[in-house]
């Protein structure tokens, strides 16, 4: 299979891919290594993983990073009140110390953690480590192990080899620069907002029933709002939200009713001061120009 | 579009690649062996006759940054179809060079053809990276006697965009080494290293006995937080771009920060300095600095500091610090006074002043000499270097 013909299966299944993206994505199913996202929020970075999941019919796994995120909430956990009630349930049944301890330090409690189910999955599923730049450095590191020979070492268990190899997507946003070794480790791409022809076809993709002139000045909208000074950015998820409010109100035209149109941009402006940046008379002339 | 003419001997796609790999890296892309191989391995799974596709294959493995991944593209041109830009400087932190290295270009080649990104170029010489070096060394030199000049120079000269990032950047390394203090108390919290026994065997009370449920301890975190006050009267004017950026650095990394401007009156600036763009918020505050101007009255607005904001913004955790250059309107004994009384809530108090660097400075100016006793650290503060050499101090406070 060649990257282009993933890029049309992709758009199947209703993600329009760049080039770049396409290639990088390819790249890293076929060599197993893992893939980093990068990009502004909602330019669809996490949507690419749970596209590749469901091509693949596979599994999605997913890990939210966040401050303060830990081996035991990444990896494994002993299930220790599983463990406490099965020493106490077998303990007039005169079991030497090495056979609790074989009992108690079993596969049947381990609490698997989404790194190390995604290592032990028959079928290789895909492992969405989404924001990894909201973890700390120090659970880089160990995702730096983890991701460089599938393996996990579990001290009373040994080590867990990787039954198959999972298709690893990094996202990040850019809060915290990550370290050059985790880059290394990885296949990158940088994913941008689309451009107006390649919305407009995700528009159509996403809401097949829209009107096509309506569609054209949604996606007409929404590239001028971006070039304005704004705290946050509307992304794609934001552009199909108002797209669906609009169409839904019956709008066939965006100059139709300006007072309507004000009301609907909440989908877009997620700011207090975003808001107060668009006011109406600036909303109006940006649909001056994508109508005209 | 024509393709760059290898020498006979350079046969062979790995040996090209490698070439590739080699002009990729005098480009400051961090790329190594494993790359190469990467790249060798990413060409059996592609159709290698198109070009667009190799550039594409070659762009997934070897960026591994945004900055990087804008310029690609005119380097896989530069290398395979002999044009583009031969060697940009690594990754430049400063106007001044890269203005000098956007002017080398690659020897050999008619430079107005350079410049023309969509006209065909000459077949150039059969050894594009060959005698690159020597003509580029002059260059690198540049770089690093500028970085290091920077921290020399007084601030007042230092009004680039590069040089305020700098500042903003150690103002954020000096504020973590002020707050990396932990509690020597345990606390009871969800996850930690100890065991909380107290609350484990009290819980077990309802499990006939048996400890079920576990709770833990750790050592909160008791951070430091940082209350800056600017002095920005006419005085100290030249030195306020830079110093607005410190207080920039100091502020967007913390959210229990707080920074104030004064000159004749006193302002809260935290909120406008957590702006993202960080030469708006400083060119908006020095226009606002400088629309007062003027004279300084330290002494009653520290009185002010004290009665409007101190009770709430400063305790004895707190560290503040005050940028100016110690000369007052007020007479001295307000400033004495009301260093004293903010002295009581326990916090320590920093005072920078950007005359201490000059040669021969003695704190004669008569506020300066009345606020000395009760100051924890008296420090220059005129260039970045002064700045970043208050580190172990700030560590100590």
């Amino acid at each position: 299979m060649s990257w282009k013909s993933l890029q049309c299966e992709l758009a199947e299944t209703g993600y329009i891919a760049t080039d770049e993206l396409a290639m990088a994505l390819h790249l890293s199913v076929k060599l197993q290594r893992p893939l980093l996202l990068e990009g502004a929020a909602g330019v669809g970075k996490t949507e690419v993983a749970k596209m590749l999941a469901q091509l693949k019919a596979t599994r999605l796994i997913r890990l939210q990073c966040y401050e303060g995120l830990d081996a035991s909430t990444a990896i494994y956990e002993w299930n220790y009140q599983r463990q406490l009630l099965s020493v106490r349930a077998t303990a007039d049944k005169d079991l030497s110390a090495e056979q609790v301890e074989e009992q108690i330090f079993s596969d049947r409690f381990l609490l698997k953690r989404p790194l190390l189910e995604a290592i032990t999955q028959t079928q290789a599923p895909v492992l969405l480590i989404d924001e990894i730049d909201r973890a700390d450095e120090e659970f880089e590191a160990y995702l730096l192990e983890v991701l460089s020979d599938f393996q996990v070492s579990i001290p009373e268990l040994g080590t867990i080899e990787a039954v198959t190899r999972p298709h690893v997507i990094l996202t990040s946003n850019g809060s915290r620069d990550l370290s050059d070794a985790l880059r290394r480790r990885c296949f990158y791409t940088f994913v941008e907002y689309p451009n107006a022809t390649t919305e407009l076809a995700i528009l159509s993709k996403r809401l097949p029933g829209i009107d096509a002139r309506l569609a054209e000045q949604i996606v007409g909208f929404v590239q001028a709002l971006r070039k304005e000074e704004l705290d946050k950015n509307p992304g794609v998820a934001e552009m199909l939200d108002w797209a669906a409010a609009v169409a839904g109100l019956g709008v066939a035209n965006l100059s139709d009713n300006p007072h309507e149109l004000q009301a609907t941009l909440v989908c877009l402006l997620k700011t207090q001061s975003d808001m107060a940046a668009i006011p109406t008379e600036i909303t109006q002339r940006l649909v001056g120009k994508v109508v005209a | 579009m024509k393709a760059t003419r290898f020498p006979a001997t350079a046969s062979g796609v790995s040996e090209r690649f490698s070439g590739f790999m080699a002009h990729l890296r005098s480009n400051g892309l961090a790329v190594g062996v494993s790359e190469s191989a990467s790249v060798l391995n990413a060409l059996s799974l592609i159709d290698i006759n198109d070009r667009d596709d190799v550039r594409l294959a070659c762009k997934a493995v070897c960026v591994n940054h945004a900055d990087d991944y804008q310029q690609f593209d005119q380097l896989f041109k530069a290398y395979w179809f002999n044009r583009g830009r031969e060697r940009q400087a690594l990754r430049e932190t400063n106007t001044a060079t890269k203005k000098t290295s956007q002017s080398t270009f690659q020897p050999g080649v008619d430079s107005t053809q350079q410049l023309s990104a969509s006209g065909d170029s000459d077949e150039a010489d059969d050894n594009p990276d060959g005698d690159n070096d020597s003509a580029h060394s002059g260059d690198g030199k540049l770089v690093a006697s500028t970085s290091t000049n920077l921290e020399k120079i007084d601030l007042r000269e230092l009004m680039t965009p590069e040089s305020l990032q700098r500042a903003e950047q150690l103002a954020a390394k000096l504020a973590a080494a002020m707050r990396d203090r932990r509690s020597r108390r345990r606390r009871a919290a969800k996850r930690g290293a100890l065991l909380d026994l107290r609350r484990v065997m009290r819980a077990s009370v309802s499990h006939g006995g048996e400890p079920l449920e576990l709770f833990k301890r750790h050592k909160p975190d008791r951070p430091v937080n940082i209350v800056a006050l600017l002095d920005v009267s006419g005085s100290m004017t030249v030195y306020a771009r830079v110093f607005l950026s410190f207080l920039k650095g100091l502020v967007s990394n913390d959210r229990r920060t707080d920074a104030y401007l004064f000159h004749t009156s006193l302002v809260r600036v935290s909120d406008t300095l957590r702006d993202h763009d960080t030469l708006r918020a400083v060119n908006r505050l020095s226009l606002m600095a400088q629309g007062f101007g003027g004279g300084t009255k330290i002494g009653s607005n520290l009185q002010r500091f004290n009665q409007q904001y101190a009770a709430h913004t400063v305790n004895g955790r707190s560290v503040v610090i005050i940028f100016s250059d110690g000369y007052d309107t007020d007479p001295p004994e307000i400033l004495a006074s009301a260093l004293q009384r903010l002295k009581k809530r326990g916090c320590r108090i920093l005072w920078l002043n950007p005359l201490k660097g000059w040669k021969d400075y003695e704190p004669v100016a008569r506020g300066m000499a009345a606020a000395l006793p009760w100051l924890d650290l008296f420090a220059a503060a005129n260039t970045l270097d002064s700045l970043a050499a208050l580190e172990p101090h700030l560590e100590r406070l």
